[in-house]
């Protein structure tokens, strides 16, 4: 039953990519350039979207709370990016560290930190008290959104920040069949790649992992064996808000950092976990790259026309097509 | 015979329901002690109150000496107590290694039991590599005993191991359960009378939520007429109702 359930899932998966490719391809005219822009750009939006899904994804599964602060610290990640990067901020490391290139891995460590920091805070701090109150929990994560929205704002003011400083990657492009493409949206996508396989070995081959896969299954059992499941909990909280921290401090050089990020890409993340199977860290992945690949395309194919807003609706109509087809999502259970 | 586990009066609510109104339990150390009684009459919520997972608002419950009341499922199983649940609670998306491996509470402790666990149930060798979900219910009540066997348990809680399996199932279960014993004590829940009377040595009767008699399983089995009472089995060798 399960096989055939993966297998049907597969299938589906394979039609709709196949689909997306074929169109692009023909769109394109059988233009090289054009296509495989395409598709390293959706590539690139998914890679994004996977960084703020993936979290989501693994937290819900393990600890059924659906962390309406995700998104809120993804912009937080690219505030404190760009902070460290540029001068006259929080921390202005211009004078000491004057090569741009050193500070921007600094500005992303430092992302990670302040994003894994606070997330331990938030699930020690509130989030425990409230476990066995899920609409309490979601009022929650909703109102630690907005305190920390606003604490953002007092922080670095309402003004939406450009990324200004230049550094080695940002400013570098490779040619692809006469195409220009930036080498720093490569980088992206070869992150996110590494972060594909590093969170599915660890999933698949440490014993963290194990618990965090049998947690999700039955975490009532996995205390049952003899293990701290909250300290389990503590964890994977603090892993799913540091690595949306780095999405934000990876996508800051493009984006910017302005308080609209949260909300764009909390929806599109939420979009991406339910369409992926709601806990299925292959489904957050798969559906990740699939929503990315459908914007690149809606993108491609609303350039000169009035349907400029087919983009920003994709995630969503991607969505309900997927629960149309399968309604608990390509890998989820019937949970 | 000393008492390694003893539950003195406990009292367990589930929402408003009062579940368990003075249940009192022993085992005594390297015994089979079996709760016997008719559904619903609170047994699986004594192994789940003794676990921490429903935990007592009255009574006492010590183990090997220490109480055990007000503590976390985890801190209890780590004490050395496995539990074998009703339904088994295998992990479906795991494979019978990474089930096992789960269990160990030291490094090497799978290492440790493997030829205990394979000589028990040789069929779990074989299907090592495949998915808990793609067990039959006899081979996912083998891989739930032998996952309380990973780590050094004293006391292993065994809910209904023979509920929905076939009996040549029962048959092979009846036997590991019985090679067990020599190993750790059992606190045993087990509707049929025939297993349970063939394995325990000690028996306690709960009875909507009280456990009114105990005592030796031996005694049990020769008078009809409690066993009439308490669990409407008309003569020892009949299933139950």
């Amino acid at each position: 039953m399960t096989s055939t359930i993966r297998r049907s899932s597969t299938v589906a998966i394979a039609v709709i990519f196949c689909g997306l490719l074929l169109f692009t391809f023909v769109r394109s005219g059988g233009n090289l350039g054009n296509f495989g822009i395409t598709v390293l750009s959706g590539l690139f939006q998914g890679m994004l979207l996977f960084l703020v899904a993936s979290g989501l994804s693994i937290i819900f599964g393990l600890m059924d709370i659906l962390n309406l602060a995700q998104g809120t610290y993804f912009m937080l990640g690219a505030y404190v990016a760009y902070d460290i990067q540029h001068a006259g901020g929080v921390v202005d490391l211009t004078q000491t560290i004057p090569n741009p290139n050193v500070r921007f891995p600094l500005a992303l460590i430092g992302a990670v930190l302040v994003g894994g920091v606070l997330g331990v805070v938030l699930e020690r701090g509130l989030l425990r008290r409230l476990y066995s109150r899920p609409v309490f929990q979601l009022v929650l994560t909703f109102g630690v959104a907005l305190v920390l929205t606003e604490a953002i704002k007092a922080i670095w003011t309402t003004t939406p920040y450009s990324w200004t400083e230049v550094f080695g990657l940002r400013t570098q492009t490779f040619e692809l069949f006469g195409q220009a493409f930036s080498v720093y949206r490569l980088f992206i996508i070869g992150m996110g790649f590494l972060l594909i396989i590093g969170i599915a070995l660890l999933l698949r081959r440490t014993r963290i992992g194990i618990i965090i896969r049998a947690g999700v299954e039955d975490s009532t059992m996995v205390e049952a064996l003899g293990i701290n499941v909250r300290a389990v909990f503590t964890l994977v909280f603090t892993l799913g808000c540091a690595v949306a921290a780095l999405g934000g401090a990876v996508a800051a050089p493009f984006l910017g950092a302005s308080s609209s990020l949260a909300d764009a890409f909390l929806l599109q993340a939420v979009a991406v976990v339910v369409l992926g199977g709601m806990g299925s860290y292959e489904g957050s992945a798969v559906g990740s790259l699939m929503v990315g690949l459908a914007i690149a395309v809606a993108q491609d194919a609303t350039i000169g026309t009035s349907l400029s807003v087919l983009p920003s609706i994709t995630p969503m109509l991607v969505l309900i097509l997927i629960l149309l087809l399968r309604p608990s999502g390509l890998f989820g259970s019937t949970r | 015979m000393t008492d390694i586990l003893q539950v003195q009066g406990i009292h367990t609510f589930i929402g408003q329901f009062h579940i368990l109104e003075g249940v009192s339990v022993s085992v005594p150390k390297g015994s089979i002690t079996v709760l016997l009684g008719r559904n619903g009459a609170g047994k699986t919520t004594t192994l789940k109150s003794i676990m921490g997972m429903t935990p007592p608002s009255k009574g006492t419950i010590t183990f090997e000496g220490q109480s055990l009341v007000g503590k976390r499922s985890y801190t209890i199983a780590s004490r050395g107590i496995g539990y074998v649940p009703e339904h088994r609670a295998i992990f479906k998306d795991l494979s019978v290694a990474e089930n096992l491996q789960i269990a160990e509470r030291k490094s090497g402790d799978l290492e440790r039991k493997s030829d205990l666990i394979f000589e028990l149930f040789p069929d779990l060798k074989r299907l090592y590599h495949l998915s808990g979900g793609s067990l039959s219910g006899g081979q996912q009540q083998m891989l739930a005993i032998a996952r309380a066997l990973v780590p050094d348990n004293r006391l292993l809680l065994i809910d209904e191991p023979s509920e929905g399996l076939a009996p040549v199932i029962i048959e092979h279960l009846m036997n590991a359960i019985r090679q067990l014993a020599a190993h750790t004590s059992i606190l045993l829940v087990e509707q049929n009378f025939r297993m349970a009377s063939k394995l325990a040595d000690r028996y306690v009767m709960i009875d909507n939520g009280q456990s009114p008699i105990s005592g030796l399983m031996a005694d049990l089995v020769k008078d009809e007429a409690l066993v009439q009472r308490y669990l409407g089995v008309a003569k020892q060798g009949a299933q139950p109702q």
